[in-house]
């Protein structure tokens, strides 16, 4: 007879007992290669420093997890990549310029304090590259705000096409009148070369065709549903729509400027802090939408997209609550209930 | 001429893709020896365990009752061999309970027991009658069929659903039920249809198994005059063959938490259970074997098998050419909902619909880390829970949120679990979360 004898101990183990390969570190990774076209684009555009922001980044990003993990005496944990997410979503938010020991305090920020602070990967609230730019933002405003111009590293300042970012144009102004004279502003961007990132900006957020493929990555790849961007960006599309009362062209250049498509595709969607069902996404999107379009046309920023999202960030617990999905079958119980009386 | 096929009413949300895993599907169900003993504990179906009703020295015939209950809910077990009762004890199940069992020396004759061809003419005899049978749900949950056809006076019942699903991977033995007993499966549905009185009968398969679908096509088109059979093809997904999720294909009902699919009108009976009552009803032979597949990367030889029930998992492998190397992980049942047992030196129930032995690279263990909030556990589940949410209540003994939350409606299908980046033990936490409001509804 055939051999059955098994000298081991069986494991035993709760079912099932078939899994699906797919591993935290695969989800990272897979944002990871998808924010690579914008990085390279970047590069071109913005020259070798580009690399050296997002490298220190990255590189402090994984050491101060890996340091304030051991300080906690936790497990170590950057073999999750998660780090690196982080650390090139906040190089991807500031200006290639921006001096390097400026882009290790908000690695700190927002490795230290946002997310080990708060029992690390899935605990943090808000998100954590975000709050670093925003605590970057909020020291060193004229740093971050130093948009070199694109090419600027090959052809000099001098020779470089132009440094106007949209969004400052716009800035404070109504009337459809003011609209269209900003628009025709000679120094503004061609929306052909917002779409390819010729334009001055943070490092990743400029060239929309590359931030378009890495979404397409990822919706491909299944890491996130399409649900909360294009709610996000379409809010934002119509809210501008009325607000430059129907002038396509401000819409445009309202979509393609500022962080509102890299902020729409990678920021909004981390799955720490944003809601798990459909409902709750719609609420947190158009949320985000909102926020962005006031902050935008009301505000004395010219960008809102990094406080819309923390500031909707905050509220998704109560989104939570308000969207959980009831149980199968729980609604039918009480109309049964009453047919039967 | 008229469709047989119909469309899910309803489409089933959530679910995972799982790899299918149908080795078997072309290996009709060999017979093997029976071994030289037998033991038939005495709890091998949900409800009531029976009381062995035979002393040690007896001896037996096939078929011959060896246990029963005066229970309602539950089933009589009947020698699925011929010989002498050795033992009258408790014996330790897979499941890690203890149960008494009848162990029987096989007398290698297999002297049949005197079967009387039952009479089920009305109803009452025929519930009697598939009582008499032993049968339990033969799908792997083994609920006494008796119990789900005696419908109560105060519920109505009109539609039929036929379980042919089979939607856990390695599983073929549902499958084989349609194409090598396709008569008694056609007898079978002729005759629930006519004992119920219901107005449809509905069978479901899902369309990775194209040959079924034609069988039952079939099926459902001969003596059928009022029409009031459909074959209804699902979508390849797990968990499409789960008794809630066909209810709500077949007709768009959701079974409430807590009720049965009687309480909105559907009976929900697998295949091959529908089989054996039409082969019983023509020869009073009672349930003494099951067909189950035997599979997974440590089998020499998978392949379907019918077993007398009451053999050693243990001489099933061997029958099935040992072990290629040395298993990891034993589960008896399907992957995804099935067990994973200590040893193999227990015998097969008659709800044990497969038998799969895993080596050590193919056991889908993950280690565990933090949960990311990704989601994915809620977007899988067919009936909207919140698994991780239900784990954060009942870490916080937290009783009306678990209610509020759900934690009774899971049914343990374990496609939070599969989906689970993170590796997070779900079905186990949902587990826990019962025990938790069990526990806290005791202290009351």
């Amino acid at each position: 007879m055939s051999d059955t004898t098994i000298q081991k101990m069986l494991t035993v183990s709760a079912s099932p007992h078939k899994r699906t390969g797919d591993t935290t570190r695969g989800i990272m990774l897979d944002v990871i290669i998808a924010m690579l076209p914008a990085l390279v684009l970047s590069v071109i555009l913005f020259g070798p420093r580009t690399l050296v922001v997002t490298l220190v980044s990255v590189v402090f990003c994984v050491l101060f997890e890996f340091l304030s993990r051991k300080a906690m005496k936790r497990e170590n944990t950057i073999g999750d990549l998660s780090a690196v997410v982080t650390g090139m979503l906040l190089a991807f938010n500031l200006p290639s310029t921006m001096p390097i020991w400026m882009v290790i305090i908000g690695d700190a920020v927002a490795i230290i304090v946002v997310k080990q602070f708060f029992g690390g990967i899935g605990q943090n609230f808000v998100n954590p590259a975000l709050v670093g730019r925003i605590v970057l933002m909020a020291s060193f405003p004229v740093a971050i705000s130093d948009y070199p111009a694109p090419f600027e590293w090959k052809i000099g300042a001098v020779d470089a096409v132009t440094t106007a970012t949209p969004l400052a144009q716009f800035t404070g102004i109504y009337g459809a009148e003011n609209i269209k004279t900003a628009i025709n502003a000679t120094d503004l961007p061609t929306l052909a070369n917002m779409f390819f990132g010729v334009r001055g900006g943070c490092l990743g957020e400029t060239c929309a065709a590359a931030l378009l493929l890495g979404f397409l990555y990822l919706l491909i790849r299944r890491v996130i549903s399409p649900t909360i961007p294009l709610v996000y960006i379409g809010t934002v599309a119509v809210i501008m729509l009325i607000a430059g009362k129907g002038n396509l062209m401000f819409v445009g250049y309202q979509l393609l400027a500022g962080g509102l498509l890299l902020g729409a595709i990678f920021m909004a969607t981390d799955y720490t802090t944003s809601p798990v069902s459909f409902k709750g996404k719609i609420i947190y999107a158009v949320g985000c939408g909102v926020i962005t379009s006031l902050i935008r046309i009301f505000g004395s920023l010219p960008e809102g997209v990094s406080f819309s999202i923390i500031l909707m960030n905050i509220l998704v617990p109560h989104i939570e609550h308000l969207t959980t999905p009831k149980p199968f079958g729980t609604v039918k119980q009480k109309k049964q209930k009453g047919e039967a009386k | 001429m008229h469709s047989e096929i119909i469309k899910p009413k309803k489409k089933v949300r959530g679910g995972v893709a799982v790899s299918h895993e149908k080795h078997t599907k072309d290996m009709p169900v060999k017979r093997i020896p029976a071994p030289e003993t037998v033991t038939l504990p005495m709890r091998q179906h949900i409800g009531a365990p029976c009381v062995p009703t035979v002393k040690v020295g007896d001896t037996v015939k096939v078929g011959q009752v060896v246990g029963d209950s005066d229970q309602y809910v539950s089933a009589p077990i009947h020698a699925s061999v011929s010989g002498k009762v050795t033992a009258v004890k408790e014996v330790k199940l897979a499941s890690g309970l203890v149960s008494q069992a009848v162990t029987i020396e096989n007398d290698g004759e297999y002297t049949q027991f005197e079967y009387e061809v039952p009479k089920a003419d009305t109803k009452e005899e025929f519930v009697k009658a598939v009582r008499a049978s032993g049968l339990v749900g033969l799908g792997g949950a083994g609920f006494p069929t008796h119990v789900k056809l005696n419908i109560p006076k105060e519920k109505s019942v009109d539609t039929l659903i036929i379980n042919a699903a089979e939607c856990e991977p390695y599983i073929t033995v549902d499958y084989r039920e349609c194409i090598d007993n396709s008569w008694d499966v056609f007898n079978g549905v002729h005759l629930l249809k006519d004992m119920l009185g219901v107005r449809r009968v509905v069978i479901a398969v899902e369309d990775n198994k194209p040959d079924a679908i034609k069988i039952l096509e079939r099926i459902a088109e001969k003596e059928d005059t009022d029409d009031k059979i459909k074959v209804m093809p699902l979508k390849s997904k797990y968990p499409q063959g789960a008794e809630k999720m066909m209810v709500l294909s077949a007709t768009g009902r959701k079974v409430p938490p807590g009720a049965l699919p009687a309480d909105v009108g559907c009976v929900v009976m697998n295949v091959a259970s529908a089989a054996f009552i039409s082969r019983y009803l023509k020869t009073g032979k009672p349930l003494v074997s099951r067909s189950l597949t035997v599979d997974g990367s440590a089998v020499v030889q998978p392949q379907n098998l019918r077993v007398p029930i009451g053999t050693e998992i243990d001489y099933i492998f061997k029958a099935c050419g040992g072990f290629k190397a040395e298993p990891e992980k034993i589960v008896s049942g399907g992957p995804m909902m099935g067990m994973a047992i200590v040893d193999t030196h227990h015998p097969i129930l008659k709800s044990n619909n497969a038998l799969l032995a895993f080596t050590a690279d193919d056991q889908s263990l993950k280690k565990e880390t933090d949960c990311i909030h990704c989601g994915r556990c809620a977007k899988a589940c067919p009936l909207f829970l919140m698994p991780t949410l239900i784990h954060r209540h009942a870490v916080a003994r937290d009783v009306k949120k678990l209610e509020r939350a759900g934690a009774t409606v899971c049914m343990e299908c374990g496609s939070c679990a599969y989906s689970c980046p993170a590796g997070k033990p779900l079905v186990q936490y949902m587990r826990h979360a019962k025990a938790v409001l069990r526990e806290e509804s005791q202290k009351k």
